[in-house]
């Protein structure tokens, strides 16, 4: 059965996860690959949801949510990969180290 | 006739004279302009010549007191119940007696400029300004709540300074503009402080409740107005000499009276209104206003103002008999005859017989505005003669032009004080009020009388006698001593110097309201009399002819002569005062404070600043994983903040 | 050791190694790929927790839609063989520390806490119609409002990312 495995390994695995992400969006000097990391991020918030649904939830609550955070994700991710391609198109580069016109 | 609706009008009429031309009949009818402000002006003056009847002979006297009538009152600003700031009317024998001198001879004057302002380019800009100066002074003198009059005796000195600098091409006219401005202004700062000083103590700022609240010595306003006190003085008495400070600035008193003879750099008929009949006797309506409270509640102060007065009197009676300019002569002469007016306020009390000072005050004051206006547009006919101001370039004009030197002869008899001209009734009740009460300033006054006539001949024997004229210009032009409209006013105010003197002012004009009956001192009369004819002896035989007995006697007391003719050094010492001390010591240190001190904070901020916000900018790099690091680290520092402490 | 439990730590290893690569990697193209190992890794974790329906719109939406469209966008702006630049050194060292010790913190405050499981949610089993009604229905537990604005959203961003990317050819 599941409990085989405790809450706290699946939660171990989602922090890994989000600070593997988190570490690619910091260093990353791509946009694309940037936005693999904040996929990565969701994912693991993701995991967390479900896992608590699994093992301290009698409902369907945490999926739900889950299915709502997907769908957002998939918005995200286009809106984002728009937004790439129309800057690659100004300056043909997605290096964020090159886009830094915002500031003083 | 005496309802809000007509009294208004009074006021209102220039006003609307001096909007009508400022917007439209400058552009529009420069010339007309004139015609239309005397007509303005003309109903005006009717009204308050009607309102003046009405009110002593018809509805003002009840239960043998005239009552103050305050047909209207409009609040304006109100800072608590009871403190507020009110416009409106208020009649009692004063401002009436005011409303219709200020009226009349602004009508005097605005007919006599038709003729003298002839031709000149800013001819309606003048018309203009002198109707704002008579909606002013008419404000002022109707005032019900000291704050009304402190704006209206503001806006006066405005329109006094527009008009000293009519010229304004000539810098010694910028110059004395200034001078009045900056003189009348600073003691207008203590009126100011005065009116606070007095409406905290008394609760409010309208001047029948201050006086009704102030002259009660059982009522908790007037306690707290005495308890409090400082050097010696309670501070009521401190908020009273306040307000006479500036009524002296106005009124042209020592020491503050410097910017009076300078003013003179106006237009000749401006000088008649507003340096002589009404503006510079604003300060004596106002302690006149203002009288029970000095009276009353502080009668050492308002002996302090009557030798205030006198001096004042004294000194500019002396500085008289040596100036060689007409106006400035004339100038003196309103400087000493306002400070009579003051004495006989500070030798005065409240009530009956005793109150005899006010009256005459008031008595003079009205007679002054006659004679002393004629005065000055008599100078002006000459003036516009012989196109000077110096007498040495007049003379022998008494056959070229017989009018003016008629109204100026009766108008020196009538300021000397000989019977049975207006003059003379006033001054006899002023000196018989100073014997009475104080015999210092009786003595001072008597003896000024005496100069007064002197100087005044020495004036009018240098102007018309003395020499035959010998014309400096091309005489075509000059053919007559001026046209009609300046000769109609002259006459009119002739026969008022003639006959003001018949006003009984003891059965009109109170102290407290209440008609009493005069005594009449022979022993006062002769004493008087007899002076100012010996000294009218003395100015003929000086001056009738040319000789050089004047001389001889100056020469024998130059020091003194000197030092008279130069004013006493008076503009000296503020000069000295001004430049040396305020300008080099503490000028000069404002400066620098202001240079180094407060410039240099201002630029040390700034210059941190800059310097910080350039050590701080990298940290906007504009890279967007910069930010998030940082965002990072900040979430991390907020939760161990949160979890750990 | 139960089968169980060796399935849960291959599919642990199989997420974090996929993502560790996907954020390490020098070539994109391998770092997309290693990105979709994590994600089929992550999927087969909701298997795992008999959530199938879950995991299988963990599937299609992640494997099938957005790996993809990361792909062509690479596609799009470079060309395959592209190697990214390194990463500011610097900045990497923070990032590191920072990522670490945000890892040991929650690490520790997991290790504190014990999670007590109420009722018998591992018995709980989850049909698809739940989930449909769940979505479709107003009152207590129900997400129909939500579901709603979701849909706007996508919508919006439809709309948002065709103004952002459109090329607007202006001919003189």
């Amino acid at each position: 059965m599941i409990d085989q495995v405790p809450l706290t390994h699946i939660l171990f695995l989602s922090t890994a996860l989000f600070f593997i992400g988190a570490y690619g969006f910091l260093t990353r000097r791509n946009m694309i690959t940037m936005l693999m990391s904040v996929e990565l991020i969701l994912n693991s918030v993701n995991i967390n949801l479900v896992a608590f649904n699994r093992y301290l939830h009698p409902n369907i609550d945490g999926v739900i949510f889950t299915l709502f955070i997907i769908t957002i994700a998939a918005a995200e991710a286009a809106v984002a990969i728009a937004i790439i391609i129309s800057l690659y198109r100004k300056i043909n580069s997605i290096d964020p180290e090159q886009v830094d016109e915002l500031k003083f | 006739m005496l309802n809000a609706s007509t009294l208004l009008l009074i006021p209102l009429l220039p006003l609307f004279s001096f909007l009508f031309i400022t917007f439209f009949g400058k552009k529009h009818l420069p010339k007309a302009s004139g015609i239309i402000s005397v007509f303005i002006l003309g109903v005006s003056t009717l009204l308050s010549l009607a309102v003046a009847y009405n009110y002593f002979f018809v509805v003002g006297m009840t239960n043998g007191i005239y009552q103050a009538i305050s047909p209207m009152k409009l609040e304006w600003l109100r800072f608590s119940p009871g403190l507020s700031i009110d416009m409106g009317i208020i009649l009692d024998p004063i401002s009436v007696m005011m409303l219709v001198v200020v009226t009349f001879i602004s009508l005097m004057v605005h007919i006599y400029s038709l003729g003298y302002m002839k031709g000149e380019e800013r001819f309606a800009v003048y018309y203009s300004f002198l109707d704002l100066f008579t909606f002013s002074m008419l404000g002022l003198v109707i005032a019900t709540n000291l704050f009304q009059m402190y704006f209206f005796w503001e806006l006066v000195g405005v329109s006094s300074y527009l008009l000293i600098g009519y010229y304004f091409t000539k810098p010694s006219a910028v110059a004395a503009a200034k001078k009045a401005f900056i003189v009348t202004r600073f003691a207008d700062l203590g009126f100011l402080i005065g009116i606070l000083i007095l409406s905290f103590h008394a609760g409010t700022l309208d001047i029948q409740t201050l006086i009704a609240r102030l002259t009660t010595s059982d009522t908790t306003f007037y306690a707290s107005a005495t308890f409090t006190g400082f050097m010696g003085a309670s501070s009521l008495t401190w908020g009273l000499a306040l307000v006479f400070i500036g009524g002296a600035g106005k009124s042209a008193m020592f020491p503050l009276h410097i910017w009076l003879p300078d003013a003179m750099e106006g237009p000749t008929p401006v000088s008649a209104l507003i340096h002589a009949a009404t503006m510079v006797v604003a300060g004596v309506y106002l302690v006149a206003r203002l009288f029970p409270v000095y009276a009353i509640s502080s009668p050492h102060l308002l002996e302090i103002i009557g030798y205030i007065g006198i001096i004042s009197s004294a000194l500019a009676a002396i500085i008289a008999c040596t100036q060689t300019d007409i106006k400035r002569v004339l100038a003196y002469s309103t400087i000493s005859q306002i400070g009579y007016m003051l004495a006989a306020l500070g030798v005065s009390q409240y009530g009956g017989l005793n109150g005899e000072g006010f009256s005459a005050s008031m008595f003079h004051l009205f007679t002054h505005a006659f004679f002393k206006a004629l005065l000055f547009l008599c100078a002006g006919s000459v003036i516009h003669y012989v196109h000077s101001n110096e007498v040495k370039d007049m003379g022998g004009l008494r056959k070229k032009m017989p009018i003016t030197h008629l109204c100026f002869l009766l108008a020196c008899l009538a300021i000397a004080g000989i019977p049975p001209l207006s003059g003379f009734f006033s001054k006899e009740e002023i000196l018989a009020s100073a014997f009475a009460h104080n015999q210092t300033i009786f003595y001072i006054a008597w003896l000024t009388a005496g100069l007064t006539s002197f100087y005044m001949f020495r004036l009018y024997f240098l102007t018309f006698w003395n020499k035959e004229y010998l014309s400096h210009h091309d005489t075509h032009e000059h053919h007559s001593e001026g046209s009609w409209n300046m000769k109609l006013p002259l006459i009119i105010l002739m026969l008022g110097a003639v006959g003001a003197g018949f006003v009984p002012f003891h059965q009109l004009v109170t102290s407290d309201c209440q008609p009493y009956e005069s005594e009449f001192h022979l022993n006062i009369t002769l004493m008087a009399v007899g002076l100012s004819l010996f000294a009218i002896i003395i100015a003929t035989i000086f001056y009738r002819k040319k000789n050089n007995l004047s001389d001889k006697i100056s020469n024998n007391i130059s020091q003194l002569y000197n030092f008279a003719y130069h004013k006493f050094y008076f503009d000296e010492m503020y000069q000295f005062v001004s430049q040396k001390i305020l300008f080099n010591v503490v000028g000069a240190f404002s400066s620098w404070f202001d240079k180094k001190i407060v410039n240099g904070a201002v630029n040390t901020t700034a210059f941190l600043t800059e310097a910080f916000s350039e050590t701080i900018k990298p940290v906007q790099s504009g890279k967007v994983q910069g930010y998030a690091l940082a965002f990072l680290f900040g979430i991390l520092g907020l939760i161990v903040i949160l979890f750990f402490f | 050791m139960t089968a169980y439990q060796i399935w849960f730590y291959i599919i642990a290893s199989m997420i974090l190694g996929g993502a560790l690569l996907a954020v390490t990697a020098r070539k994109i193209f391998r770092a997309a790929i290693a990105l979709l190992v994590s994600l089929i890794g992550i999927a087969a974790l909701y298997y795992w927790m008999h959530y199938e329906f879950i995991a299988a719109v963990q599937t299609i939406v992640y494997v099938g839609g957005i790996v993809v469209l990361i792909i062509f966008s690479i596609f799009l702006t470079h060309n395959p063989g592209h190697t990214i630049e390194e990463p500011v050194s610097i900045r990497e060292a923070f990032a590191f520390t920072g990522c670490f010790a945000g890892f040991a913190f929650v690490f520790s405050l997991l290790n504190r806490y014990s999670f007590e499981q109420t009722g018998d949610a591992l018995n709980h089993t989850m049909q698809v119609a739940d989930v449909g009604r769940a979505l479709l229905s107003t009152g207590n537990g129900s997400y129909l409002l939500p579901f709603e604005a979701v849909s706007l959203l996508l919508l919006a961003a439809m709309v948002g990312c065709i103004v952002i990317a459109i090329k607007i050819r202006t001919h003189k």
